[in-house]
């Protein structure tokens, strides 16, 4: 709580200071309160806020992707009254994380075309199957696989809020849950005026583990032999420990 | 209290990972069944993936079965021998297993495979048991019930290479748990699991064990086949997470103590109806599962 309340305040900080500072030279500048998201052993989820100045009125567009991964999406079929994986189709590099917040909403702000360009909103996203382009019977599996993303929290169900303070100072609070996918990941900055993008700025963030959670993954990956047999020494020892209490009961 | 598994990539409560491993451990005492096949499937409901939990089950039985066996063995109820004779048949069984796994997941359905082995094992051995169990039970209670012999001959009595197991009070081939051994192999490399709700009434039926030092001699071998599962699947698919496993293992030591006094305190068939049951319950909710309309008909899974 206190750290959030610190980061609040070091960006409010910031505003003012972005606000003081002449406007003419960038028509749009935005920043995040961190640039890293550590996840240790206590990690529940955590959030960050971007802030940032305009030149002038106009609407914020911000999207927050993560490392792209292929993902396959399965459906079942009914076969002899059992439910079996019958049909699949592979999504070539589907974003782990997506999020997307606008001052206003999307429709009202831009067109169909300018969304499609920059992939605002889960239902603009270009997911392409790995074989090809995309045909009438892959809508179906595009649609579970957004939808699945969605329940799993890593795709956003909803718009959320860029927030202006006068015409030029905005600001807006990412949130990511306890699943996050560690990796690069990329916040866009979108000005838009006239229904059409004036400006754009992309900030990265990086997603880790840090501390003892990093050192356990990166042994498991790199001397994974070791860790097996250490993981198994572990559980003995422990077994062994536990029942000494009981011995003479 | 929320905690984060390095190899899981997800925060779960502390409390609720101790509580399973408790549940699972207490079973694994009274029973001398590993819980593998109870505690992955509750693992991936909480939200561990699939391949995390197989693998860290696993290495929690290690761990379980080791505090069970100490147990088990303060009161002589470990057949050491039996023990290294069904181990031998089960590492060439698990080295046939794990090519047989590879084999069945190029060909897909591999989740099909293991799901219809595990509802035609389970129902049948549950079933078995039950029927068995209960006759037992029942003959038991009658007054004046005559004393039974040790158990039945039959054709398995005549095959060569006889050895004498004392704690069992057998006489009988070694081909027998050679065999059970090497079967139990290939069901754990392709089921996950250590194999003891299979194992433990093969013992009493197949071999003629007294059911006393079943439980024991079960998780005696249980330990070294987790183990090398757990291996293997942290050097294959790194997916053996130890803080899970810890967890789990704090919980489920003490529960295997509790349990394992419990377990010498009831009867034979008592036991054999108790886990008949159980074996059934989960064969039968295998079956729902499979043959129920899913509420996603949709999955997804990352590309390796």
């Amino acid at each position: 709580m206190r750290r959030a309340a610190a980061r609040a305040l070091s960006a409010l900080a910031l505003l003012a200071g972005l606000a003081a500072a002449p406007a003419a030279a960038e028509p749009l500048v935005a920043d995040l309160t961190s640039h890293l998201i550590g996840i240790t052993g206590s990690f529940t989820g955590d959030s960050v806020v971007l802030f940032g100045a305009t030149d002038g009125p106009g609407d914020v567009v911000v999207v927050v992707r993560g490392p792209e991964r292929d993902i396959v999406v399965r459906r079942k079929r009914q076969v002899a009254g059992i439910w079996v994986n019958a049909k699949e189709e592979t999504f070539a590099a589907v974003p782990s994380f997506y999020r997307i917040a606008s001052s206003r909403p999307l429709d009202a702000i831009t067109t169909p075309a300018v969304r499609a360009f920059h992939q605002l909103g889960v239902d603009d996203l270009r997911l392409v199957p790995t074989r090809g382009p995309l045909r009438p019977e892959d809508q179906p599996f595009r649609a579970a696989l957004i939808e699945e993303q969605q329940r799993d929290n890593l795709f956003g169900k909803t718009v959320g809020k860029v927030d202006f303070l006068g015409d030029r100072l905005f600001r807006t609070t990412i949130r990511f849950p306890s699943n996050v996918p560690t990796g690069a990941y990329l916040v866009q900055v979108f000005l838009i005026r006239d229904k059409s993008v004036v400006a754009g700025q992309t900030t990265p963030l990086a997603v880790s583990k840090i501390g003892l959670d990093a050192e356990v993954y990166d042994f498991a990956d790199r001397r994974s032999a070791a860790y097996g047999v250490i993981a198994v020494l572990t559980a003995m020892v422990a077994g062994w420990l536990a029942s000494l209490p009981f011995r003479h009961a | 209290m929320e905690i984060y598994l390095p190899i899981a990539e997800v925060s779960l409560d502390v409390l609720v990972l101790l509580a399973l491993g408790g549940v699972v451990g207490f079973l694994s005492g009274v029973f001398g069944v590993g819980g593998g096949f109870l505690l992955t499937p509750f693992l991936i409901f909480i939200g561990v993936p699939p391949t995390v939990a197989v693998a860290s089950s696993a290495n929690q039985l290690v761990g379980a079965s080791v505090s069970g066996v100490l147990a088990h063995w303060r009161r002589g109820n470990v057949d050491f021998k039996m023990g290294g004779v069904l181990l031998a048949g089960g590492f060439v069984g698990s080295l046939l297993g794990v090519w047989l796994f590879s084999l069945l997941r190029r060909v897909g359905q591999i989740e099909l495979v293991i799901n219809l082995s595990y509802i035609l094992l389970l129902g049948t051995l549950g079933g078995l048991m039950l029927i068995e169990g209960t006759r037992a039970f029942l003959r038991g209670r009658k007054p004046g019930a005559g004393r039974r012999k040790l158990h039945q001959h039959n054709w398995v009595h005549g095959l060569p290479l006889k050895m004498r197991f004392r704690r069992s009070k057998l006489y009988i081939s070694a081909l027998l748990p050679l065999g059970l051994g090497f079967f139990i192999g290939i069901l754990s490399a392709i089921m996950g699991v250590g194999g003891g709700f299979v194992m433990v009434p093969a013992m009493i039926y197949t071999l003629g064990m007294p059911t006393a030092v079943v439980p024991g001699t079960s998780l005696f071998q249980i330990i070294f086949v987790a183990a090398t599962v757990t291996i293997l699947q942290a050097i294959n698919n790194r997916t053996v997470d130890l803080v899970l496993a810890l967890l789990l293992l704090v919980g489920g030591v003490i529960g295997a103590q509790i349990g394992s006094r419990m377990g010498s305190r009831l009867r034979g068939e008592q036991l054999r109806i108790m886990l008949a049951l159980l074996v059934l319950a989960v064969a039968i909710k295998l079956t729902f599962d499979m043959t129920a309309t899913p509420a996603h008909l949709y999955s997804t899974a990352f590309v390796q």
